[in-house]
């Protein structure tokens, strides 16, 4: 039965395959191969909001789609970021573009990190590489609500200190006296005064309560899965870990299969899942 | 006044040796400090020790030619340094430089490995602590030299 009156047109949600203009409004290079995307609705109807975890798919025209994830600050109404590196064809594309120019939004898409649940609690925020910027977004709503959650931690590992992400936002983190950041790299020179090592020594040296922790985990698989296998060591439980998986994605809204990992679809099912539901996934070498 | 009892039965390498064990440890340990830039060992030097680090952060590091001095990781607080003074020809093999203030418990390596000759429990006891030291270094090491982030956008 039809309930609208029939001269009454249903508002178009947009499509989800349809992107949106967007116009770029500021490249910032973070590191050798890093960059970050400032963009702007280029139609007028501002950004659609989005949840820390979700990320958009990008069509830069000429040069093809890829999926990114959304590194701003979820309270920003007027822009959207995104960080990339410079490593396929169309990330490279990406990195080349300068201000005014117009790229294709998709998104928001995916499943958001546990940022609510894990009021209460305290969280330990675990990035490796580039897998701080998928993160970044949990930083500023866990420091926008400090007083919402228990201990903070950020442990973020990466190459070398030029490949750090942020620096600078790092720093301000580093100088609050309620959030508690831990860099390491996997290889400095002499003259770094900071640790060096991989991300998974740091998870012994930092202070929570791994009875009451919730874990956010990012970063390249198997880092993810020594980061996983650390926490369980400490005590944190399989089901408060949370980890970002990522395979090839496509569509993005989990028609072509492109990114399926068993009976999950990426792109739809998560990227963000909880560790005990991946993990069984995680050890099957087919998939 | 912290007592070297105290700072060794409170270090997460000695705290839960038994009496007799901890009480010859602290016969062969003395309260040792570098300032930041010191270095507490040479790649070469014989090694007659190694530390229990109570605080501040030790790098260690080797010359790597065209790569220069280059640090391969950094111990901190709770964590210990070196196990060379175990294995003939009892020598570093790396340079060890304290990055800022360092604390640390400094123990006699020669005066122990005659103890553990003479009781192999205490000998086991402790080869069990560095056994386990050794394979979560190698764990670590595994996981740094497969430069996970190199190919990870």
């Amino acid at each position: 039965m039809n309930l609208m009156p029939e001269n009454e047109v249903m508002p178009a949600a947009p499509h989800p395959m349809a992107p949106l203009p967007f116009r770029v409004q500021r490249v910032r290079r973070e590191t050798r191969d890093t960059f970050t995307l400032e963009l702007q609705s280029a139609n007028g109807a501002g950004r659609p909001s989005f949840l820390a975890g979700q990320f958009n798919m990008v069509y830069v025209f000429g040069a093809g789609e890829v999926p990114m994830s959304i590194t701003g600050d979820p309270a920003d109404q007027d822009t959207i970021i995104h960080t990339t590196r410079s490593v396929g064809m169309v990330s490279q594309a990406i990195c080349k573009l300068k201000s005014g120019d117009m790229v294709g939004l998709r998104g928001p898409f995916g499943t958001p990190w546990p940022v609510e649940e894990a009021a209460g609690k305290d969280v330990v925020v675990v990035a490796g590489g580039i897998g701080l910027a998928p993160l970044r977004p949990v930083v500023y709503q866990l420091l926008a609500d400090r007083a919402k959650f228990g201990k903070v931690v950020l442990i973020y590992g990466t190459r070398t200190p030029a490949d750090i992400l942020y620096q600078k936002e790092l720093a301000k983190w580093r100088s609050r006296l309620d959030f508690r950041v831990a860099v390491t790299v996997d290889r400095a020179p002499a003259a770094w005064r900071g640790s060096v090592g991989v991300v998974t020594t740091l998870i012994p040296k930092v202070s929570f309560d791994p009875q009451r922790t919730v874990a956010m985990v990012c970063g390249p698989e198997v880092m993810m899965r020594f980061v996983a296998r650390e926490l369980e060591a400490r005590g944190v439980e399989k089901n408060r870990i949370y980890i970002s998986m990522e395979r090839n994605m496509k569509c993005a809204v989990g028609f072509c299969g492109h990114c399926q990992l068993g009976p999950q679809f990426i792109c739809k099912d998560g990227a963000v899942f909880r560790y005990d539901r991946i993990r069984p996934l995680l050890g099957i070498r087919e998939l | 006044m912290e007592t070297l009892e105290r700072i060794l039965a409170e270090h997460p390498f000695s705290r839960d040796l038994q009496k007799p064990y901890a009480e010859l440890l602290v016969g062969c340990a003395a309260n040792v400090r570098f300032e930041a830039g010191e270095f507490l060992f040479r790649e070469g030097d014989e090694a007659n020790q190694f530390y229990l680090i109570r605080q501040g952060i030790v790098s260690v590091e080797i010359f790597a030619g065209p790569s220069g001095q280059t640090t391969i990781t950094t111990m901190g607080e709770g964590e210990v340094l070196g196990w060379s003074w175990l294995f003939p020809p009892y020598r570093w093999k790396f340079d060890a430089r304290a990055v800022e203030l360092t604390r640390a418990i400094a123990l006699d390596g020669k005066c122990l490995r005659a103890k553990c000759e003479a009781d192999h429990d205490l000998g086991y006891e402790l080869l069990k602590r560095f056994a386990l030291m050794v394979e979560q270094r190698l764990d670590a090491t595994r996981l740094q030299l497969l430069n996970v982030y190199e190919s990870h956008a």
